[in-house]
C-alpha cells in the first residue's frame, strides 16, 4: 500500500508492505539510514524519531499507520557542514564510541531541548532512559547534553555522579 | 494485511462491525513487538490513533487513547505513579491506557489502579455501550471480555478525592522494565483499605484478607502492618518465569504492599 507522509519537512511517498515499521520505511524505502535498526522491541532507542511532535521508537510504529504524519529523523537536524548544536556537543565532548546509539540519542536530546529546555539533571537522566549505549559511554553523553541545558547548575557528568549515579 | 484508518469513532465502529475480530492498533508498543518478532501476522488492522473520541477525559473517566505520558502529567495519583514506571519516554509517548487493557498482561502497569478504584471498562460497538467491572473485563493472562466488534472506549471510576492512594512496582532495573511485582493501595478516610497486586497471578488480584484486616482501623500498629504483609504474601499466586521466581515474587509482594500502604498512612 502507498503511504504519504512528511519527512524532515518534505512530502514523501512510499510503497510499503503490510507489516513494515516506520523504521523500515525510513531506511529501506526512503534510504534514510540515520535511524538504526537494533532491538526491534522499543528497548534500545537507536531508532528514535520525532513523530507528530512526540519522541517515539520508529520500530514500534506501523508504517501504514504513518499516513499523514510529520516525521523528523537525525538527517533533518543537521548535516556534516552544518551540525546541529547537539551533534556539535557530542563531537566536542567525545560522546561517541561505536556510534550505533548516537543518531537516536541526538534526536532524543534535541527533542528534550526543544520541549523542556529547563530540564534538571535528574530529568535529563530520565529523558534518556530509553536510549541505550552498549559501549556504556554515558558519562560523555551526559556531559555533552548537560552543556546544552540552560540550567547548568547540576552535578551531571561530575566524577561523583559517574561513579555513584545510576540511570533513572 | 489490510489497514483501515478511521477518522472518528463512528468510522471505527463501522469498520469493526464489518471486520469482527480485526486487530486493533493504538500506540503499537505491544502489537509491533509481536509483529517485528514475527509472532503475529494480523489480516486486518484498524488503526485508532486518529480517534479524538478516545482522548476524552474528566475527573471520573479516562479515554482509551490517552498516553502514559499524559497520565504521568495528570491522572489520579496511583495511576500517575504507575504510568511513570512504564518503559521509557519513547514508550510513554506512544503507549495508551486502552492498549494496556487490550493486551491484559498480568503485569499491565495500569491494572493495579483499575483494581483499587473498582473501575469499569467502557466498551463501544454499533449496538451501543457496555460497561464491565475491571474483574469482569480481565479474564486471564492476556485475555479479556471484549467482543470482536467492540472497541475499548475508556475507563470509568468513582470519585476518589477523599481517599489516599499510592502505587509502586519492582523490576530488575529502574527503567525499561516489565514488573516482577506491582502494587496499588487505596486508603479511605473511614479506614476502608484496598490493595491490588500485579504480576503475581493470572490477572491483577485484590487481596481481601489483607483489606479486611485494616478496615475501620484508625492507626494500624506495627504488628498489624506485619500481619498485613503476611496476608498479602499468602494471598498472591505467583509463578516462576524469566523475570523472577515465585518465591521472590511472593516475598516482594508483601514488602511492596506494606511499604505502599505506609505511604498512604503517612502521606
Amino acid at each position: 500500500m502507498i503511504v504519504t507522509l512528511t519527512v524532515n519537512g518534505e512530502p514523501r511517498t512510499a510503497e510499503v508492505a503490510g507489516f513494515e515499521s516506520l523504521l523500515w520505511l525510513l531506511r529501506e524505502r526512503l534510504d534514510l539510514r540515520g535511524a538504526k535498526d537494533a532491538c526491534q522491541q522499543g528497548e534500545c532507542g537507536s531508532c528514535s524519531v520525532v513523530l507528530d511532535g512526540e519522541l517515539v521508537c520508529s520500530c514500534l510504529v506501523m508504517a501504514a499507520d504513518a499516513e499523514g504524519a510529520e516525521v523528523t529523523t537525525v538527517e533533518g537536524l543537521g548535516d556534516p557542514e552544518h551540525l546541529h548544536p547537539v551533534q556539535q556537543a557530542f563531537v566536542d565532548h567525545g560522546a561517541v564510541q561505536c556510534g550505533y546509539c548516537t543518531p537516536g540519542l541526538v534526536v532524543a536530546v534535541a527533542h528534550l531541548l526543544e520541549t523542556r529546555p529547563q530540564a534538571s539533571a535528574d530529568e535529563l537522566r530520565e529523558a534518556l532512559a530509553g536510549n541505550l549505549c552498549r559501549c556504556t559511554g554515558y558519562g560523555a553523553i551526559l556531559r555533552a547534553t548537560t552543556s546544552l541545558l540552560s540550567d547548568r547548575d547540576t552535578s551531571v557528568g561530575s566524577d561523583a555522579s559517574e561513579r555513584g549515579g545510576r540511570p533513572s | 494485511m489490510r489497514m483501515i484508518r478511521p477518522r472518528d469513532l463512528d468510522g471505527a465502529l463501522d469498520a469493526l462491525a464489518s471486520n469482527p475480530g480485526a486487530t486493533l492498533l493504538a500506540g503499537g508498543t505491544d502489537l509491533m513487538v509481536e509483529v517485528n518478532l514475527q509472532h503475529r501476522r494480523p489480516e486486518t488492522v484498524i488503526a485508532l490513533r486518529r480517534l479524538g473520541e478516545l482522548r476524552e477525559r474528566d475527573q471520573r473517566f479516562i479515554g482509551a487513547g490517552v498516553t502514559w505520558r499524559e497520565l504521568v502529567a495528570d491522572a489520579p495519583p496511583a495511576l500517575a505513579e504507575l504510568a511513570r514506571t512504564v518503559g521509557s519516554p519513547q514508550i510513554r509517548a506512544a503507549g495508551t491506557l486502552g492498549g494496556n487493557l487490550g493486551t491484559a498482561s498480568p503485569a499491565g502497569d495500569a491494572l493495579p489502579f483499575l483494581a483499587i478504584s473498582d473501575a469499569r471498562v467502557v466498551l463501544a460497538s454499533l449496538d451501543g455501550l457496555r460497561e464491565l467491572r475491571w474483574d469482569e473485563f480481565l479474564t486471564g493472562p492476556k485475555t479479556n471480555a471484549r467482543r470482536g466488534t467492540e472497541l475499548i472506549l475508556g475507563v470509568a471510576f468513582p470519585d476518589l478525592s477523599g481517599a489516599r492512594q499510592a502505587a509502586a512496582k519492582v523490576g530488575v532495573r529502574q527503567a525499561m522494565v516489565i514488573s516482577s511485582v506491582s502494587c496499588g493501595v487505596l486508603r479511605a478516610e473511614d479506614g476502608t483499605t484496598r490493595v491490588a497486586m500485579g504480576a503475581v497471578g493470572p490477572t491483577v488480584l485484590r487481596i481481601p484478607e489483607a483489606e479486611e484486616l485494616l478496615a475501620g482501623v484508625d492507626v494500624p500498629q506495627a504488628t498489624m502492618l506485619a500481619e498485613f504483609e503476611q496476608r498479602v504474601r499468602d494471598g498472591v499466586a505467583p509463578i516462576t518465569d524469566h523475570r523472577a521466581t515465585a518465591e521472590y515474587r511472593r516475598h516482594a509482594a508483601g514488602v511492596l504492599a506494606r511499604r505502599t500502604l505506609e505511604r498512604c498512612l503517612n502521606g
